[in-house]
């Protein structure tokens, strides 16, 4: 025999007793499970939509007026595209993607348009320096794409339409923006002739109801030399992550680069912010409840079980127990109870993630291991704490009770 | 050898100060066999309590083989327990959770033997008292002279030189009492020290010595004699 047999089949014996604690701590730790998760998804959702809204943070020479977040980059100003390695080198958190642009206007066959340069992503990570920095790095909570269960639904052409960056792009290609081939009559593979040099459309993007339509994108530097300005830049966008943002990385940019401007969607962010802070208040608030409510529920229940077995207890120690054996007992009890409370919340908060899910928060939940330790964490912490006290008062018990009876 | 020291108890009880034990000293001999008789609130149980290293005395000393129990830290004194004293109680005290076997296995499992060898032990005590058949049985599943056996094999798992035996037979119907109290003699015959309260003459009478209590004080102590078994109505409990 051991102690946890002891342990057992007092569990059993008197489960009744035990059901209404267990009872307590399983729906308490369900809820939040399930809040849990479902914020979990939505936030990344919502993070996702944002995605697909494109750079929430512009960065633009510091006398520029900001009319049009999506025309502000066509500026006669320019500031040194050596801002973009400051970024880069530095070690801000939140920096998604970032796409520096030069824009000139240009015209081609009697049309007008405007050429954007930007960098595509391969040239950044060829410089290890920015490599080091983690520019390209997502951090963990944010970043919206790749989230797990939510798989990309655009196709790679539209990447820079999206995340503002494009992987590869050759000095004399170009992309056009859907306006633009239109009037063009240019599709994919054609020859566009631009400021004196022929480029080869690699692509056609698909309409997005914004100026991009009525613009062709290419090689950065190619556009630099085409229009004669050196290393210069109009604007940096940038996709941050909603987290950082609302925990000062605007303000931090406007320090690393105070002769920029640095301008946000404040009001997308905000809103987001406000849905986050939300979720997480009503977490922290079941968390105070079941704290609260499961605490005082198992600690009433232990000193009730401490209080029907003082004569065992009594007996055990005339046996020769020692108090801290008894306590053990009792602890061991509680451990159990929490252990038990925590997977069974886990597993019942999942199912009902899983299921009101989609009907509460109109997207997909997936199961989130992740939870498990956390659920067990909490369910035994409270389970531990609030037993502490009533299995001291069984090891402090006189066992001189075990005779009261003669 | 068991030793009383001019030992005190007293209690407070509604402003009044009861004296359950009053400048008491005896020695119990290894060996010997004694049974503790008087009227109910005679201080008896306090008696057994002190023995157990349970009940710490107001005064005086309480040595068990010439070390001084209550000059022991609590956990000491529990090993004392483990190792030295076997207990019976009156209502048998079996923890209702666990079978016979489990029951028996307790004090082995205290003193940290392995499973297999305390299962070895307990199974061994219970069948020497008859119970090979009934191992798996709970105390619920028992008879009530079944369950007071259960717990002399429980008395009787670590070895104990010391048993203290709290009134053993006050249970039971007679024919049960007498086995008991044969079983406790045939005890009592392996070099095993016996202390017996009880309020029942014929049980008292089978030690080799009985003290009478009164008001928390050793009026005699003799050898019990089959006139004394009539006890004087009003001090039975």
């Amino acid at each position: 025999m051991k102690l946890r047999t002891f342990v057992w089949r007092e569990i059993f014996e008197r489960k009744n007793q035990l059901a209404t604690s267990f009872v307590a701590i399983l729906l308490g730790i369900s809820v939040i499970v399930a809040i849990k998760n479902i914020t979990f998804y939505s936030e990344k959702a919502v993070a996702r939509e944002l995605d697909a809204l494109g750079a929430n943070i512009l960065i633009l020479p510091k006398s520029a007026s900001l009319q049009d977040y999506y025309t502000a980059d066509m500026q006669s100003e320019e500031f040194p595209e050596e801002y973009v390695t400051r970024l880069a080198s530095s070690d801000l958190q939140g920096l998604d993607n970032l796409s520096p642009k030069l824009s000139v206007p240009v015209e081609t066959n009697g049309k007008k348009l405007t050429l954007t340069g930007i960098l595509p992503k391969n040239e950044f990570q060829a410089k290890a320096a920015w490599q080091g920095a983690g520019v390209f790095a997502r951090p963990q909570g944010c970043g919206t794409v790749d989230a797990p269960g939510l798989a990309p639904t655009a196709p790679t052409k539209e990447t820079l339409v999206r995340k503002r960056v494009i992987d590869t792009l050759a000095g004399d290609e170009v992309l056009l923006g859907a306006d633009v081939a239109a009037s063009l009559g240019t599709k994919e593979g054609d020859t566009l002739q631009l400021l004196g040099k022929p480029f080869k459309v690699s692509a056609v993007l698909p309409p997005t109801g914004t100026v991009d339509d009525s613009r062709a994108f290419a090689h950065l530097h190619t556009v630099q030399e085409l229009a004669k300005k050196g290393p210069v830049l109009n604007a940096i966008e940038i996709v941050g992550c909603c987290n950082q943002i609302s925990k000062g990385l605007v303000q931090k940019i406007n320090t690393l680069l105070p002769e920029a401007k640095v301008v946000t969607i404040t009001q997308i962010v905000d809103t987001q912010i406000r849905t986050n802070q939300m979720m997480a208040r009503l977490s922290s608030l079941f968390l105070a409840i079941i704290v609260l409510v499961g605490g005082a529920s198992i600690a009433n229940y232990m000193y009730a079980n401490v209080f029907e077995r003082r004569k065992e207890i009594g007996t055990l120690m005339a046996l020769g127990a020692s108090s801290s054996i008894v306590l053990r007992m009792f602890m061991l009890k509680a451990l159990l109870l929490g252990l038990g409370g925590g997977i069974a919340g886990y597993a019942v908060g999942t199912v009902i993630a899983v299921t009101l899910g989609p009907r509460i928060a109109g997207v997909p939940v997936l199961p989130m291991s992740s939870l498990v330790l956390w659920a067990l964490g909490v369910a035994t912490g409270i389970s531990l704490v609030a037993s502490y006290f009533p299995a001291r008062r069984a090891a402090r018990l006189d066992p001189s009770t075990a005779l009261q009876e003669i | 050898m068991l030793v009383m020291q001019s030992v005190t108890k007293t209690y407070a009880h509604r402003d009044k100060t009861i004296k359950a034990l009053d400048n008491v000293s005896l020695e119990i001999d290894r060996g010997d066999f004694v049974s503790i008789v008087g009227p109910s609130g005679s201080g008896k149980s306090t008696f057994l309590l002190m023995f157990g290293g349970m009940l710490s005395p107001a005064s005086g000393t309480v040595l068990i083989d010439g070390q001084s129990l209550y000059d022991l830290s609590p956990e000491r004194r529990a090993a004392v327990r483990r190792e030295k004293i076997g207990f019976v109680f009156q209502t048998f005290n079996l923890v209702p959770y666990l079978t016979a076997l489990e029951n028996v296995q307790i004090p082995l499992f205290l003193a940290h033997l392995s499973d297999a060898e305390q299962k070895q032990r307990a199974t061994a005590l219970l069948e020497r008292i008859g119970l090979a058949d009934r191992l798996d049985h709970k105390p619920s599943e028992l008879s009530v002279g079944q369950q007071q056996r259960v717990a002399l094999a429980r008395m009787l798992a670590n070895d104990p030189p010391i048993i203290l035996a709290d009134e053993p037979t006050g249970n039971l119907d007679p024919e049960t009492s007498q086995a008991i109290l044969d079983f406790l003699q045939e005890v009592n015959k392996e070099g095993r020290t016996i202390v017996m309260v009880t309020h029942d003459m014929r049980a008292a009478g089978t030690a080799q010595r009985t003290l009478r209590l009164v008001d928390g004080a050793i009026v005699n102590g003799h050898k019990a004699t089959s006139q004394e078994t009539d006890f004087p109505k009003g001090d039975a409990v």
